[in-house]
């Protein structure tokens, strides 16, 4: 005798739960019957053991009741079911990704380290003009070759690199859309919260399902979808926030819409959706040590070996591999930001 | 001398409200004023039925506090914002019904803007923001850098070229938002609270630069204040807007010396007249016949304050008025004293307590 049998007895749905339960439903409640009728009390339960009338414990009451496990069950077949078809069209869809990945993870690595150090530290002067921070990222360098980590580290930057690169490249437009309009805002915006919200881990395992592990989109999906959202919330703050005064002054000139976007609107924004650069890179790389899970290289490789075989010291010197990585890549970001900032200052 | 009409403003309404035209409906038939209309709709009424020749080559002056609606009358000139009803008819087109193709080669080559905070382009240089309208027309930077280096010249910001707005002070930017305004070559320039932002000293310069400008250019200006001195003493035409209506609309000595409204007379009290007002609104045609004979001469342009202090303070002598070689009038002190006895203020000011 389950606590909300009376649910189903008041609703007249006995014998529906009976129907297509064990079978054994009508003796055990004609048992219950007798048990009754012979004046065993069963001991009502008190009020502070009353169950939330939740899937299993209405189960428990009618049979025919599905489990909360069915509800997964079922997503999970749905997901099956759909997945085929599915993929079919993702697959052609992202396979550019997947060139664009291993193309580049054999690029960085085929450089070899003499070449690909001095143009990484060149870039860092031309983004940055900081001597300093090439001082640093050369240091960083120098540490991590001489480690022996810094094929790791070229393949951790490799990713990244294509990563935030799709990132802007496809959220930039996204977030210009936004400001356009308010319903595409409304709309984007819990998507976006989801994208952000949702644990990582949490949308690798659809992908695991859609996409063989071993390709190289599969992390890279998880990467973009996770990474993308600040350069898209940015991009959309920063050209809500142009000043209306400027948007005017445009238009009594008479510029076109494009001619706004691109010589007013984008200028002025660059600040903001530079911030939001920053973030997407600093976010992919929070992601590509994750997303080694489903077979990403680089330093996330390394500290994923940590934790397996308990090897405390792989685990901690990737650990501060990425810390470095980090740091550069945020340092040289934000040193670009800060030139931006600077050139129009109000 | 009459001069054509650049620009005609006919039966121009704004309503502000999600229903405007309902609301439009109550203002004309059932002559609804401001607050009826917001207490009873919840619409703004913002202009109401604007009737205003703009004439070619003058400076036409709309002064009115904050919330008479000045700002949204201007912007509707080159229809920035869309009118409730009504035309504003300029050459041969209602700008209000010309499509967008029209609109924007109106706004790019008949009309050039000056903004009250100067909306200039923070990651541009000054010379670049200067050039702003003839760029965006696709002309080459090749064309376009001297000829706003020219006007650059022209405002007196030779050697900045090459800074940026924000390296400026707020003088200097404005100087900058009337070099784009004239880079632009346009006839018609409206200028938005052009010179409410800057400081009292910098705001008579500029004033001085406009006028200067003006003598040279002839350009049709649309000009926005809420700062009587400043409309008296650029004004050829000033119109007077209150709660979005037009309460008077003349020459500016002929609404210093005939307010017809409480609310003018309250804002034209505090004016120091013998500066504003000019020898030719006061003095008196010379009788037919009659040779002249007096004590001197004075132009018909001077204001009164000179001609007191060439009298020396003696209501007794007659002046002969010149424009020019021409001799166009008589002025006796005695006539010239009269027109300063001040109009009263009512004793509650409007401006207190309403406006």
């Amino acid at each position: 005798m389950a606590t909300y049998d009376f649910v189903f007895s008041g609703l007249g749905l006995k014998d529906w739960c009976n129907k297509d339960g064990t079978g054994s439903a009508g003796p055990v409640s004609m048992a219950d019957l007798m048990a009754q009728s012979g004046g065993k009390e069963i001991p009502s339960p008190s009020l502070w053991d009353l169950p939330f009338p939740s899937m299993d414990a209405l189960h428990e009451a009618c049979a025919a009741f599905p489990k909360s496990r069915v509800l997964t069950k079922g997503l999970e077949q749905g997901f099956l079911e759909i997945k085929d078809n599915l993929s079919l069209v993702l697959d052609p869809l992202t396979q550019p990704l997947s060139w664009a990945l291993s193309g580049t993870l054999s690029l960085f690595q085929e450089t070899p380290w003499w070449l690909m150090i001095p143009l990484l530290l060149a870039v860092v002067m031309l983004v940055s003009r900081s001597v300093k921070l090439v001082g640093f990222v050369a240091l960083s360098f120098a540490l991590l070759s001489f480690i022996n980590y810094y094929d790791y580290a070229i393949q951790t930057l490799a990713v990244i690199f294509v990563c935030a690169f799709l990132c802007v490249l496809v959220g930039v437009p996204i977030g210009i859309a936004m400001s356009r309009s308010d319903a595409l805002q409304r709309t984007a915006i819990p998507v976006l919260d989801m994208l952000q919200t949702l644990p990582p881990f949490v949308y690798l395992i659809p992908l695991i399902f859609l996409f063989s592990v071993t390709e190289p989109k599969l992390y890279g999906i998880a990467i973009i979808l996770y990474a993308i959202v600040p350069v898209v919330r940015l991009t959309d703050l920063g050209i809500r926030l142009v000043d209306k005064d400027v948007i005017e002054a445009a238009d009594a000139f008479g510029m076109t819409n494009r001619q706004k976007l691109y010589k007013v609107e984008i200028p002025l924004a660059l600040p903001n959706i530079m911030a939001g650069v920053n973030q997407t890179i600093m976010m992919s790389l929070a992601m590509v040590v994750i997303a080694s899970l489903v077979s990403a290289p680089g330093l996330g490789v390394l500290v994923l070996r940590g934790i397996r075989n308990l090897e405390l010291g792989v685990g901690l010197v990737s650990g501060l591999g990425i810390v470095l990585l980090a740091v550069i890549l945020d340092r040289t970001t934000k040193l670009a930001l800060a030139r931006i900032n600077a050139a129009q200052r109000d | 001398m009459e001069r054509e009409t650049k620009i005609a403003i006919c039966n121009l309404y704004k309503i502000f409200g999600p229903d405007p035209n309902t609301a439009l409906e109550a203002v004309k038939e059932d002559g609804l004023n401001k607050s009826d209309l917001m207490a009873q709709t919840g619409h703004v009424l913002g202009l109401e039925d604007i009737n205003i020749d703009i004439k070619a080559g003058e400076i036409t002056v709309v002064m009115g506090l904050s919330g008479s609606g000045k700002s949204t009358l201007i912007r509707h000139i080159n229809r920035l914002i869309e009118p409730t009803a009504g035309k504003i008819i300029f050459g041969d087109h209602n700008l209000i019904e010309c499509g967008q193709q029209m609109l924007r080669r109106i706004r790019r080559e008949e009309m050039s803007m000056v903004f009250q905070k100067f909306a200039l382009l923070p990651h541009k240089t000054v010379v670049e923001n200067a050039a702003l309208a003839l760029e965006i027309r696709g002309f080459s930077d090749k064309e376009y850098i001297p000829e706003a280096r020219k006007w650059l010249d022209r405002v007196g910001l030779q050697g900045f070229e090459e800074s940026h707005p924000h390296q400026l002070s707020g003088g200097m930017q404005q100087r900058v938002g009337i070099a784009r305004a004239l880079t632009s070559n346009a006839g018609v320039m409206l200028m938005d609270e052009a010179f409410s932002a800057l400081d009292p000293l910098i705001r008579t310069d500029m004033q001085d630069l406009l006028l200067e400008l003006q003598e040279e250019l002839h350009k049709t200006i649309v000009f926005i204040t809420h700062d009587l001195d400043e409309a008296l003493k650029l004004a050829d035409h000033l119109v007077i807007l209150k709660d979005g209506k037009v309460i008077q609309q003349a020459e500016p000595q002929t609404v210093l010396l005939e307010p017809n409204d409480p609310y003018i007379i309250d804002f034209i009290s505090d004016i120091n007249r013998v500066r504003v007002l000019r020898v030719r609104t006061v003095m008196e045609d010379i009788p037919e016949g009659t040779k002249v004979s007096c004590c001197g001469e004075v132009d018909h342009d001077d204001n009164l304050e000179s001609v007191i202090a060439m009298s020396g303070g003696d209501t007794h002598k007659t002046y002969l008025v010149k424009d020019g070689s021409k001799e166009v009038g008589i002025l006796h002190m005695a006539k010239l004293l009269k027109s300063l006895v001040p109009i009263e203020a009512p004793d509650e000011g409007i401006r207190c307590s309403g406006g």
